[in-house]
């Protein structure tokens, strides 16, 4: 592939392993996952479509040709046409437009459970596994019982008693999310307990906190991001299925669950309405579960 | 003046029924810029000595003096640094996601060094290694080199005693010489004092003043360099782990030329 100019020396300074700065040897890191992340077709397609739902998220009000929460009674259950593209509810609001706002709903939701899981997950893992004994007994049952309830179940139960609304739908997800996360890191600050490194750094007068920060979590962090990519389709789908059953996001904001269930009375007459936000929740899981893969795959080479 | 005095010393492994004695009351003093050998078969209790000494292994009776300070169980971070450890196997003993540089500075930082660049950069020229090495990662590296950091990141908190546990056995034969060449350079130029552990005579008589044969966890024999050299060890004990040494021999043969019953 001819490169021009500068875009050619770009790539030989980012490529060369002979480093002349730390920034230089990140970035290298950086460009050798995106040029095997651009290798592989599927999972490139997973990243573009969730940057699609980011840009989508980002920039709704300029995409979204009609306000999502203006009711028109007189336009109500219209089919798609040049002016609704994905026709229009019972309420005569415009389906596309809710669609848009609708990915702002599902951003928000992942990624408030992921960034809420993450840390959690991590620190009861890698606190279990690095520090053994009785701690780990006590962390490991309580993660067992967590993990002995279908997630599905557990998230309505916590939000039925936590009562509807989109906050306590996170939280409630979030409670049902983190136990595998736990499990995964403890897992694989286990692996590396007694590895010669992190014995040397102990020999350093190193504690506990700076081990797991420094040693155990940039090494468990590419098989969790990957999970944690995983999960983000779980994720989606328990959100959708909350929002379906009326728990989770609550009228007239935009949530792609709820749009599918109100639809559903009209399915016969009206099938663009149960069928758009479908399709869309499909197409970000199976992206989310495209790219988690690839990313198995460039950082994690070990389970690929 | 003696910079490690062992009095007494024992250790084990496991708890209560199943505690397993590896090591039986084993005394030895180590001068100042000496180096001390330890030599024995797999599971004699060397590299056990070596953990006591190091703070790795807490299950440990008897006395530790190490440069005339008394070690209990637990250590200070100062009396951590007097004495360091350099690992068997280059390939397991480095941070695989740190750089060099991170892998050399996260010393510093645990003992709040100062002029730390300073520090990264003169442990790296000391062990041979050119400057730049600090931005690569460990498995952009050969297993010399990796050992060179290894042993980098023991000499960066200016210890007293390294302790070397096998620090050659997973090299290749002529990086083996380039790696106890520089220990020797070394031990001259910072005034260390060593304690080696390794099953090859020879590595040991290149570099150890005294060596002490182990076996099941006692000392059967301290015998000096000159006597190892000159072959004249006392203990059958000894003798069998130099003849071990000298690899194969088709046949033993006395001065006659006879050949003698192995």
């Amino acid at each position: 592939m001819a490169k021009s100019g500068t875009f050619s020396n770009l790539h030989d300074w980012l490529i060369s392993e002979d480093f002349t700065s730390a920034r230089q040897a990140r970035l290298h890191t950086v460009y050798l996952g995106w040029l095997s992340l651009v290798a592989n077709p599927l999972a490139f397609a997973g990243f573009a479509v969730v940057l699609l739902l980011v840009i989508v998220a980002a920039f709704a009000p300029m995409i979204a040709i009609h306000d999502p929460f203006a009711q028109d009674f007189a336009m109500a259950l219209q089919a798609p046409s040049a002016a609704h593209w994905f026709g229009t509810d019972e309420f005569g609001r415009d389906v596309f437009s809710r669609l848009i706002y609708g990915a702002r709903t599902t951003l928000y939701i992942t990624i408030l459970v992921t960034v809420i899981v993450a840390p959690i997950g991590f620190v009861i893992g890698a606190t279990a596994g690095y520090l053994g004994g009785w701690v780990d007994v006590v962390l490991m049952r309580i993660t067992d019982i967590f993990l002995s309830f279908p997630s599905l179940v557990l998230a309505l139960a916590f939000s039925a008693a936590l009562g509807p609304g989109i906050e306590n739908a996170v939280i409630a997800i979030a409670l049902t999310v983190w136990p595998p996360i736990a499990r995964l890191a403890r897992a694989e600050t286990l692996t590396f307990r007694n590895a010669d490194f992190v014995i040397a750094a102990e020999l350093q007068g190193a504690g506990t906190g700076r081990i797991l920060l420094r040693h155990i979590v940039p090494l468990c962090a590419p098989s969790i991001i990957v999970r944690l990519t995983l999960n983000m389709s779980s994720i989606i789908l328990t959100a959708a299925g909350l929002g379906f059953l009326g728990l989770g996001a609550q009228p007239p904001m935009a949530e792609w669950g709820a749009m599918a269930a109100s639809g559903r009375q009209y399915l016969l007459d009206a099938w663009w309405l149960t069928t758009v936000p479908g399709i869309a929740i499909l197409t970000v899981s199976l992206a989310f579960n495209l790219l988690g893969d690839g990313l198995r795959d460039i950082m994690d080479p070990r389970n690929g | 003046m003696s910079m490690i005095k062992a009095h007494h010393l024992a250790a084990s492994y496991g708890h209560g029924d199943t505690a397993l004695k590896v090591v039986k009351d084993v005394s030895f003093e180590v001068q100042k810029g000496e180096t001390f050998g330890l030599v024995g078969e797999s599971g004699c209790g060397k590299s056990t000595i070596l953990g006591a000494l190091a703070g790795r292994n807490k299950q440990w009776t008897g006395s530790i003096e190490i440069d005339g300070e008394t070690i209990g169980q637990k250590r200070t971070r100062a009396q951590l640094a007097k004495q360091q450890l350099v690992f068997q196997d280059p390939f397991g003993s480095i941070h695989p996601r740190h750089t060099i540089g991170r892998t050399l500075l996260e010393p510093l930082e645990i003992h709040g060094k100062d002029r730390r660049q300073e520090r990264i950069e003169k442990v790296l020229t000391d062990v041979g290694l050119p400057l730049n090495f600090r931005y690569r990662y460990p498995h952009q590296l050969s297993g010399g080199q990796r050992q060179r950091v290894a042993i980098a990141r023991a000499l960066i908190l200016e210890p007293k005693i390294l302790l070397l546990d096998e620090p050659t056995s997973a090299l290749d034969v002529s990086i083996q010489a380039e790696i106890l060449n520089l220990l020797k350079d070394l031990r001259q130029r910072e005034q260390l004092t060593y304690i080696l552990v390794s099953h090859d005579l020879a590595v040991v008589a290149h570099l150890c003043d005294r060596v002490a044969m182990m076996q099941s966890g006692g000392f059967v024999e301290i015998a000096t360099r000159q006597q190892l050299l000159e072959n004249t060890v006392e203990h059958a004990y000894t003798r069998i782990l130099m003849d071990g040494s000298r690899g194969y021999v088709s046949e033993r043969r006395n001065n006659k030329g006879e050949a003698l019953p192995v």
